[in-house]
């Protein structure tokens, strides 16, 4: 395929509509979206539209540009092309808008020595913080409430640094939520975590996401649990949108083969496609 | 409900403890010892409307208020501006090794002195008698240093290591040493003079470097003291902080140009004096706990009491002859930073 510049099959996204949970119809307008790293081009003109409250995640091989493209549409990179956040431009968002409009949990956040759990999602609340003041009661409250509804307030004295796996990814997720924004952007949350985790942690996201009308782009590279989550994927590769649609209509045997480079079986299954690999 | 991370009382008051005990034993002792108590109560004389009678005869309290309360005052000053901008440069860098010393910011700050004074030869005690170009000179040397040790540790790419900064740091130092050796032996009638300050010393002050400096540490107290809820975002990396609705960028430089000022001034009146940068930061980290609201007061405090007992050892230990104060900093400051690591190991970054 060429140009990546794939509209979006969804009629929902195509204008500032006044459907969605959130006030705005569209959470996320990208277009054109390019971005050079280190002189090589890593994301070539994605187009992409995310709809309020919708779950959509970008799957693809490694080096497609997922992380990247998810970067700087959270304003996080330079890039050429537009990105609109619940309709204004990224750049036009001051960092304290912007933080308050998307929240990012990176693919391995940097834990910080010896930080205890509540310390560490207080930081969340930065952009609310004026400058030379410190946090108000609010903010400590937000904290507390986003604790209790992860389940993490037992360890809100702990380190960081002594939680599982399975537990520090929801005290990332807690952090962001804490930073009260209405877009989160997951930079594969779950490739950290054994099946089990996987799954709490994705249930987690689904319960948040309904409860509290957020909208959620992802980047995943288990397709099946991607599938099963996302209401629409897109498929990137070379850093080009070569797919995109429901589940079903991205995750064809024909597609992965293409793209992957692997040879699959695509299963019907009851929440979206099993994806199968199987040796050539 | 959870409290936040910040200074707990207790701490700020074994602090301020720490001060005032620094502050008596500096006063007490020397080459003519005095009464604690008599030296205490002399010290409450110096509040307006209170007069209490100390039991020291009119050269005593000539001794203690006029020799070494600004001794003791610099060292207070000077121990801790360094602690805190080792603290800042920590935060800044996100390297526990950073410290004015490491990053050749002290080395930068040194080269301005030694070029002010190789100059002013023969204009009269260019050291006693401070001008106003030394602190400026150093601070000049401090921000080239930086921004050279910066430099090239930014020529690592994009993944710079704690390491490289560090390895940075130590060829800017040596580069800087070079030429300020080459103008010291292009200046051989200063050489003492250059030399005595390079081993750090507290020994010529008066109220006169104590009111230079002040400003100063006012300044760098004031700026680094009101980053230090962005030096706890700051942990997390750029990228993050970014995310959270931060400047790092912003903020870095702002703390660097702050530490370097308090830095170059400290080195100005002081020379140089390693460890406190260094030591103080982590002592605090590993007692108090890794916020930077806690980490940047209490280096504050534990820096002045610190660098102010290091100089009564100077003075007192050696008999007649003080000892340079960087070389008790050194002596007293290893040892104790390795018993405090070994015990306190499971807390450390």
């Amino acid at each position: 395929m060429s140009g990546g510049l794939t509209p979006t099959d969804d009629a929902a996204a195509d204008g500032p509509g006044e459907e969605g949970a959130g006030a705005v119809g569209v959470a996320i307008v990208v277009r054109g979206l390019r971005v050079w790293l280190e002189r090589t081009l890593i994301v070539d003109g994605v187009d992409l539209d995310v709809a309020a409250g919708e779950w959509v995640t970008v799957i693809g091989p490694n080096g497609a540009g997922k992380s990247t493209a998810l970067r700087a549409i959270g304003g996080l990179l330079p890039f050429e092309g537009s990105v609109e956040l619940a309709g204004t431009a990224v750049e036009r968002l001051s960092r304290r808008e912007r933080a308050k409009t998307i929240a990012t949990v990176a693919q391995s956040p940097v834990v910080p020595p010896a930080m205890r759990v509540f310390d560490y999602v207080l930081l969340g609340r930065t952009p609310y913080v004026p400058p030379l003041g410190r946090e108000s009661a609010a903010d400590l409250a937000a904290v507390d409430e986003v604790l209790g509804e992860l389940d993490l307030e037992r360890f809100a004295g702990r380190r960081l640094d002594t939680l599982s796996g399975g537990e520090r990814q929801r005290v990332f997720l807690a952090r962001a939520l804490v930073q009260g924004a209405r877009i989160l952007l997951l930079d594969e949350p779950t490739s950290a975590l054994d099946i089990g985790h996987q799954q709490e942690v994705l249930e987690l996201v689904d319960r948040l996401r309904a409860e509290r009308g957020l909208t959620v782009l992802a980047t995943m590279h288990d397709l099946t649990t991607a599938g099963e989550y996302a209401d629409r994927m897109v498929l990137l590769s070379a850093g080009r949108v070569v797919a995109s649609g429901s589940p079903t209509e991205v995750l064809t045997e024909k597609n992965l083969a293409e793209h992957y480079r692997v040879r699959v079986r695509v299963i019907e299954g009851e929440h979206g496609p099993l994806v199968v690999p199987t040796r050539g | 409900m959870t409290r936040a991370a910040g200074l707990k009382p207790a701490w700020l008051a074994a602090g301020l403890l720490a001060v005032l005990l620094a502050l008596v034993a500096g006063l007490a002792f020397g080459s003519v010892p005095l009464p604690p108590a008599g030296v205490a109560a002399e010290l409450l004389n110096l509040i307006p409307g209170v007069r209490l009678h100390s039991g020291l005869t009119e050269r005593e309290i000539a001794i203690v208020t006029e020799l070494r309360l600004p001794r003791v005052i610099l060292g207070l000053l000077v121990g801790g501006m360094l602690a805190l901008a080792g603290a800042a440069y920590q935060g800044v860098f996100r390297n526990p090794l950073a410290d004015p010393h490491l990053l050749g910011v002290a080395a930068g700050a040194g080269l301005g002195v030694t070029v002010v004074i190789a100059f002013r030869a023969g204009t009269g005690d260019a050291t006693t008698n401070l001008p106003i170009a030394v602190p400026v000179a150093a601070f000049a040397g401090a921000l080239i240093a930086t921004a050279l040790t910066w430099l090239l540790g930014a020529a690592g790419g994009r993944d710079r290591s704690p390491a490289t900064l560090i390895l940075a740091g130590v060829a800017v130092s040596s580069f800087l040493a070079a030429a300020q050796t080459y103008v010291m032996q292009r200046h051989v009638d200063t050489l003492r003079e250059v030399y005595s300050w390079l081993l750090g010393r507290l020994a010529t002050a008066g109220w006169h470097d104590v009111l230079m400096i002040l400003p100063y540490a006012v300044v760098t107290g004031a700026i680094v003291l009101s980053q230090r809820r962005e030096l706890d975002v700051l942990t997390v990396g750029d990228e993050e902080a970014s995310s959270l609705g931060l400047h790092p960028q912003r903020s870095r430089y702002l703390l660097i140009v702050a530490a370097s000022l308090g830095t170059a001034a400290a080195v100005s009146v002081s020379g140089l004096i390693g460890f406190v940068g260094i030591i103080v930061p982590h002592t605090m980290r590993l007692l108090a706990g890794p916020s930077y609201r806690s980490i940047l007061p209490l280096s504050v405090l534990f820096g002045g009491a610190f660098l102010a007992l290091a100089d009564l050892l100077a003075r007192t230990a050696g008999g007649a002859a003080e000892i340079p104060i960087g070389v008790v900093t050194a002596f007293f400051g290893a040892p104790f930073f390795i018993v405090v690591l070994r015990t306190t190991r499971t807390a450390a970054p």
